[in-house]
């Protein structure tokens, strides 16, 4: 029984992990540097597109990423937490 | 008030609060002294992890270093700052929860072996001296440039200094001298940052002006500087500001590979994983990557800002001028060596990407030979003999300023007040100081804890474990300032490789280690040893040895990438044909990823 509450927990850890990690390859390798060329032909106000990913708009989007996996996972350590105190009510036999 | 007397005053202020705070939070145990007693607070941590992390060469040379290469310039950008991401997704919640002392400490319990404790202990001790003699380097030159000392004697001073708050504090007297340190190196970064763009767009936030138009309606006005950029570069033969890929050097694959190898090299990097044993828990360490990267990110976002209207501006002022003409921080900079003028008697300076170029630095040049050179030249404009020394230093690679102007002369080019400049002076010698400290304190938990009481010597007491911890720190300054004063040739070299043994040791063993179960310690170890063998060959023979970057034409800087996978593959291959780790290991697995109850180093962690 435990056991799956762990795995449980694991399992979305993984799941937050590759999501985030996806939207961390995209943003630099993918909007910073593959699709630079690309995205230099776009204008935002003075900055090509590409140029701005590769020196701004990365940097910005690794912040933002961090603070959403801390506060997702944060979240999901209390749940983690909450459901272990449960099991171990229901197993005193209350 | 002088520059210099500023600047004495700054320094000296600084370095008293630096030493009060030590004298604050000295310690009496291995806890306090290796790990600040597991009690800073997330966002302290990330403040000190910032200062840890952004070196001499942040502060000083890399804004310089985006300004000569543009859009390529962004490597650095992403790469430095990326790497925290891997670093708080992938290790950092779990090596709290392991919650020992240092890195060695997970590398030789999760694969139960003292070969891989002794690889890793070898790769931290390498990995930080290479970094620390360029940072005690960096101490002498922000000394010797503000203040006219002799750069040894600046060595001196930042050896002292960083001996007393390191013997005293351990890692808790650096945890909270960083933490002032990182506000001393962002004022003194921001501040000419901001007055510059306010100077030349209008707005108060590089960030918004670096994508602004021009105010100044001579040289441009409504125009947006980074256009003015690219077209100014045009007309003088440079390649384009903006424009991807626009060198060879610099194609596609390398430049992603160079992201990526300083990515994973940040991530496995040493003095940065130890921070994370600092913070009480889990949740604070997740907390504590994201203010780190948050810190981190306030100079990161600025400094290609301070690149393109340095960049513009150095190249505005300069262009065309009669000697008369040039701006006051031109001569002031001369005498450095940093920018030099050779005319071609005409008596207008003319800075482009072609042989009528006449900026050059001195470099790595001898500063005998170049006055003689400067001598030389000038009898050649008197037409007096002498001869036309351009060719001469175009062939040795010294055309161009020197790119650390770029950062140090910002506030003169800005205008600003004789203060700012000698603010700029404390602020390298925090970014310089801050860096070395962290790094000297992961040679001595390396060697006093992993080395000495790990394996030669179980049985220490706690006095004497920090009786060596404290030795050897007081010898790693001594030896880090031996380095400063002697400088091996080759830091420029040592560093790209210290990025790729981190990328190629640390990483994928660290990695393995927590997600997976299967991989035990003959993959884990073969995988370092194929790992360390392939970038040290490849990054020797290509930098010492005239090997060609016969791999596909990778850079010597980005072949830790190349490492990074081999050290995977070749231990990912190995795991069918060996037993997987033993109960006790699966347990430490267990428990690293399982937030709650407690940690395998034995101290508790609340929830």
């Amino acid at each position: 029984m435990k056991d799956s509450i762990a795995a449980r927990y694991w399992r979305t850890n993984l799941k937050i992990m590759a999501v985030l990690l996806l939207i961390w390859a995209v943003a630099s390798f993918g909007l910073g540097i593959i699709g630079a060329p690309a995205l230099n032909e776009i204008r935002l106000g003075g900055f090509p597109l590409g140029f701005w990913f590769a020196q701004q708009g990365s940097i910005i989007v690794f912040v933002l990423l961090i603070a959403v996996y801390a506060a997702l996972m944060n979240r999901v350590d209390d749940r983690h937490h909450r459901e272990l105190q449960e099991e171990r009510n229901g197993g005193a036999g209350k | 008030m002088s520059v210099s007397a500023w600047t004495y005053l700054f320094v000296g202020l600084s370095f008293s609060l630096y030493l009060g705070i030590a004298w604050r939070s000295r310690v009496r145990d291995t806890r306090g002294f290796f790990v600040a007693g597991r009690g800073v607070p997330a966002m302290a941590n990330g403040m000190a992890t910032a200062a840890d992390w952004m070196s001499a060469a942040s502060f000083i040379s890399m804004a310089g270093l985006i300004s000569m290469m543009g859009y390529s310039g962004g490597v650095y950008l992403m790469g430095w700052t990326g790497g925290y991401v891997l670093l708080a997704l992938l290790l950092a919640p779990y090596l709290r929860k392991f919650g020992k002392f240092t890195v060695p400490d997970f590398i030789g319990d999760r694969y139960d072996s003292d070969l891989a404790r002794v690889v890793a202990v070898l790769c931290a001790v390498f990995i930080s001296f290479v970094y620390v003699a360029g940072q005690m380097r960096g101490v002498g030159v922000v000394f010797s440039r503000f203040l006219e000392v002799d750069i040894n004697v600046g060595v001196f001073i930042g050896m002292a200094i960083v001996f007393v708050y390191a013997t005293l504090g351990g890692m808790k007297g650096i945890t909270w001298t960083q933490v002032a340190q990182y506000w001393v190196l962002i004022t003194a970064f921001l501040v000419p940052a901001i007055a510059i763009s306010i100077r030349l767009t209008g707005h108060p936030l590089p960030q918004v002006g670096m994508g602004a138009e021009l105010l100044d309606s001579a040289s441009g006005g409504g125009v947006y500087l980074l256009d003015k950029l690219n077209q100014v570069h045009a007309d003088l033969g440079f390649a384009s500001y903006t424009d991807a890929f626009a060198s060879q050097r610099w194609n596609r694959l390398n430049v992603g590979l160079t992201a990526l190898a300083l990515m994973v090299g940040t991530a496995g990097l040493p003095h940065v994983l130890v921070r994370f044993y600092t913070v009480k828990n889990v949740k604070a360490a997740r907390w504590s990557a994201f203010w780190a990267l948050f810190f981190i990110s306030m100079l990161y976002l600025t400094a290609p800002a301070t690149a393109a209207f340095a960049r513009y501006y150095m190249i505005d002022s300069l262009q065309g001028q009669s000697r008369q003409e040039l701006p006051a921080w031109f001569e002031s900079w001369e005498q450095t060596g940093l920018i030099a003028w050779f005319d071609d008697g005409d008596n207008r300076l003319r800075y482009s990407a072609g042989d009528d170029n006449e900026v050059f630095r001195s470099g790595s040049m001898a500063a005998a030979r170049m006055q003689a050179l400067a001598t030389s030249h000038q009898r050649w404009l008197d037409g007096a003999g002498g001869e036309d020394v351009r060719p001469e230093l175009r062939e040795a690679g010294l055309s161009g300023p020197d790119r650390d102007i770029i950062v140090l002369a910002t506030p003169e080019m800005a205008g600003l007040s004789a203060w700012i400049i000698a603010l700029m002076a404390a602020g390298g010698l925090a970014a310089a100081l801050s860096t070395a400290s962290g790094l000297l304190l992961v040679v001595s938990s390396s060697v006093a804890h992993d080395l000495y009481y790990r394996i030669i010597n179980p049985q220490a007491s706690e006095a004497r474990r920090l009786a060596v911890g404290r030795a050897t720190i007081g010898l790693a300054v001594v030896v880090a300032g031996i380095f400063g004063i002697y400088p091996p040739g080759f830091v420029a070299e040592v560093v790209a490789f210290a990025f790729g043994l981190a990328a190629a040791s640390f990483f994928p063993a660290l990695v393995m280690g927590i997600f997976s179960r299967r991989v035990g310690t003959v993959p884990a170890v073969s995988g370092m040893v194929v790992g360390i063998g392939f970038t040290a060959a490849y990054i020797i023979g290509n930098r010492f040895f005239g090997m060609p970057a016969w791999c596909f034409g990778i850079s010597a800087q980005a072949i830790g990438s190349v490492g990074m996978l081999l050290n995977f593959a070749a231990a990912l291959l190995l795991v069918p044909f060996c037993k997987p780790p033993g109960p006790t290991v699966q347990r430490l697995i267990d428990r690293i990823r399982e937030p709650e109850g407690s940690s395998p180093g034995g101290a508790l962690s609340p929830s």
